[in-house]
């Protein structure tokens, strides 16, 4: 009888085009943005979201679409969604879906594709965006058939956001769009091969306990993983609980207070000596939700050699992927630290441990040497963190601005910090802006980048413009591929190949160009005075600050370095000699 | 060290590109694949035989593997009891001299001939790969015109029902 009654009403559903399909379907997974780039591929979807209500964002570019998409999920914690069409769309897409899959960030993201009769026959604007795609996407579909399509598009919300996050991408080949078929969203998602562990073991637990209670130097390694999991409150207990110091990984920065007295700072090649001393010294290393990435760990043969290292994470293959793991832990990082606080274990005694550490934290502390007469990077930072009481949502772009801001920009709270950590992409500050705004309507947002980094995706300013979004654009302009060069002096003995600029655009005229309002500065004071002004306004503006070229990033870890080999601990000491 | 891999998967468009991309993008080296359907519709089997350093790597293959969406159960089956077996036709080249010593030569092998012409045999052979090589160095002499082998395809002895239990939850 009732299973009759199911089989009627699915007889009542009307009938509807793929396209229309898809915009119920965002509908229903309640989707606020769309980031997209209209195409022939995709037209019909775009006819149907004309009068569909749903807010979509027009970037200049599709590489700004998937970033700004990025921007939208680290902020929101929710999936970014994004149109493309076929061919060229689809392909200027691939750089934001690797951005995303080492990020671990969630998308689902639509790409056009030709109509099925001719996929295969080198169409106008066909591209294999299936093969291209597939090692740089958690998991992707191509349509075909259209009474398909509404449990795909459930599938892909489900598989993005859960787990560990990643882009999930639907390649609709745009026959699918224009054929009719019965929308039914309200079924159940299922997946056999796909079952995410999300409780942890207690008898690993157990053992984490007991080792914990054994330690002497413990430390915590976090990294995103704990953002993702909306841990950062159960972090801070469980540290306070057990007494055991935190140090971050570049992506995991907010996820416990940088203000904390157990707090370490970042680790890695530009970490704090601190942070990198105690990851090399401590007998028990706890990492939570980080991937043991080599910017993070150096040579791995100097790595925590001591240690006894517990790994939590929510992907199993990220656990002894580079470093051997005593206590392995597939878990969420959330119910993980429950279930550890709830433990209760006894706490380890650390005295002589904590002591050591205050001592590096006093006697090596980030540092830079003053100079009034231009404006240090460092400075900069410091007084955009200032201003913004440390509130701030911060993108940055990738280069020697993106180690300062990590550096010198305190994060005490958790989902602040939007940058591209696992592929370094230059480009991505000034859209993800637009889409961490989107996603904070109330929030500040200072998007800082490199003169090269913005001319990659600068196009988007006109976004900015056009939706009035009142982010501050700070271009810490060193007239170089600042990183590069740095590499370069010390690397390559100063030879610059291609890495001065020193005719780049007047930014100031750009933006104006945009009709945004710019400003310039040189010294330290014409900087005060330009950030206050741009930061009393509730408008887009551009600041353009000169820096010196030759500023460079410390301390640093060379590349093949142990991390307990950091060079320039002490920069003012050192340059002074 | 040899691993033998076997996996159930989705039968789905791509699923062997996508595992096959995954070896590749992680510079994993694959010997041999086979693949076919299983008892139960829409599910297919894989047999994977891998050449890797150590342990570690192997168990990285075997979590990655694990990972995609369409996989639905991975086992390291080379440690198990397991019956592993490759099919192969090898033709060989033959006279009216030597042909009835080739029919003696591989009736030990249980091979059979399985087509025949004025200058050459075909033989059919099945078995563990050891028995297949052991099989074509001894031919080889006579004068091999073509091998194809199909690779290996294994599974554990028993009667466990490897397809229909579902993936379980990692715990290491
Ligand atoms: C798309 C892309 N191309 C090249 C690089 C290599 N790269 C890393 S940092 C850097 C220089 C960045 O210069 P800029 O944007 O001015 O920032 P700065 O380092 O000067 O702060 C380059 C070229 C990259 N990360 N991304």
């Amino acid at each position: 009888m009732a299973k009759m009654k199911v089989e009627e009403q699915r007889k009542q559903r009307t009938k509807m085009s793929g396209a229309l399909m898809l915009i119920e379907a965002l509908k229903a997974e309640k989707v606020e943005v769309i980031f997209g780039y209209p195409g022939g591929a995709v037209l019909p979807i775009y006819d149907k979201l004309y009068d569909s209500g749903l807010f979509h964002v027009l970037t200049r570019h599709e590489q700004g679409a998937i970033h700004a998409a990025e921007g939208y999920a680290r902020i929101s914690g929710k999936p970014g969604v994004v149109i493309a069409t076929s061919g060229p769309g689809a392909t200027n897409i691939v750089t934001g879906l690797t951005d995303a899959m080492m990020d671990s960030i969630p998308l689902v993201v639509f790409t056009g594709q030709v109509a099925s009769n001719v996929i295969g026959s080198d169409a106008f604007q066909e591209a294999d965006v299936l093969g291209i795609t597939m090692p740089i996407t958690k998991h992707s579909y191509q349509v075909r058939d259209i009474q398909e399509l509404p449990r795909i598009i459930k599938e892909a919300f489900h598989i993005a956001t859960t787990g560990r996050p990643g882009p999930v991408l639907i390649d609709i080949p745009k026959d699918m769009t224009t054929a009719e078929g019965e929308f039914d969203y309200e079924q159940d998602v299922h997946l056999p091969g796909y079952q995410p562990t999300v409780h942890p073991n207690h008898l690993q637990i157990r053992k984490l306990v007991e080792a914990v209670s054994q330690a002497k130097k413990p430390v915590i390694l976090a990294g995103a993983g704990v953002l993702h999991a909306n841990a950062s409150k159960e972090l801070r207990q469980y540290a306070e609980q057990q007494n055991i110091p935190v140090i971050h990984t570049l992506l995991g920065l907010g996820g416990f207070p940088a203000n904390h007295p157990l707090f370490l700072g970042m680790a890695g090649m530009h970490g704090t000596y601190t942070a990198n001393m105690a990851l090399y010294e401590c007998d028990l290393l706890i990492n939570i939700g980080a991937r043991f990435d080599d910017r993070v760990t150096g040579n791995l043969k100097y790595f925590a050699p001591n240690a006894t290292v517990a790994h939590i994470d929510i992907d199993p293959a990220e656990i002894g992927k580079n470093v051997p793991t005593k206590i392995p832990i597939v878990s969420d990082a959330k119910e993980a630290l429950k279930e550890l606080i709830h433990q209760d274990g006894k706490r380890p005694d650390i005295t002589a441990w904590l002591a050591q550490l205050a001592e590096w934290k006093t006697n090596y502390p980030l540092a830079y040497e003053n100079d009034v007469q231009t404006v240090k990077p460092q400075k900069l930072i410091e007084m955009i963190y200032e201003l913004t009481n440390g509130e701030a949502v911060v993108t940055t772009d990738v280069g020697q601005h993106q180690m300062w801001t990590a550096q010198y920009y305190k994060f005490n709270r958790p989902h602040r910090w939007v940058t591209s950590g696992g592929l370094g992409t230059m480009g991505f500050g000034l859209p993800a802006a637009i889409g961490a705004q989107l996603a904070d309507k109330q929030a500040t947002v200072v998007s800082i980048v490199g003169d090269a980094g913005f001319q990659m995706t600068l196009q988007e300013l006109s976004v900015i413009q056009e939706l009035n979004l009142p982010i501050k654009v700070v271009i810490v302009n060193n007239q170089s591929l600042g990183m590069v060069r740095q590499w370069q002096e010390i690397f390559y003995d100063k030879r610059y190949s291609h890495s001065l600029v020193p005719n780049q655009p007047d930014f100031v005229k750009l933006a104006e160009a945009y009709n945004i309002k710019a400003f310039r500065a040189k010294t330290e004071e014409e900087a005060k005075e330009v950030l206050k002004q741009a930061f009393s306004l509730s408008e887009p503006v551009l600041l353009d600050f000169h820096v010196k070229a030759d500023e460079n990033v410390y301390p640093m870890v060379a590349p093949g370095k142990g991390l307990h080999e950091m060079v320039g601990v002490k920069p003012c000491e050192e340059s002074l000699q | 060290m040899r691993r033998i891999i076997t996996m159930t998967v989705n039968n789905r468009p791509g699923v062997l590109n996508r595992i096959t991309g995954l070896f590749t993008k992680r510079h994993y080296n694959i010997e041999s694949i086979t693949v076919g359907h299983t008892e139960i519709e829409g599910i297919s089997r894989m047999t994977f035989v891998v050449n890797v350093e150590d342990e570690r790597i192997a168990e990285q293959i075997t979590k990655q593997l694990n990972k995609q969406i369409d996989v639905l159960k991975v086992n390291d089956i080379t440690d198990q009891a397991i019956v592993a077996r490759e099919l192969a036709l090898i033709k060989v080249a033959v006279n009216s001299a030597v042909r009835q010593e080739i029919y003696t030569l591989i009736e030990p092998f249980r091979a059979s001939v399985v087509d025949v012409s004025r200058d050459s045999l075909v033989v059919q052979v099945t078995g563990e790969p050891e028995k297949i090589e052991a099989l074509i160095d001894l031919l080889k002499p006579y004068g091999i015109k073509e091998v194809a082998r199909t690779g290996t395809t294994a599974f554990t002895r028993g009667s466990q029902k490897n397809a229909a239990s579902y993936k379980t939850p990692f715990i290491i």
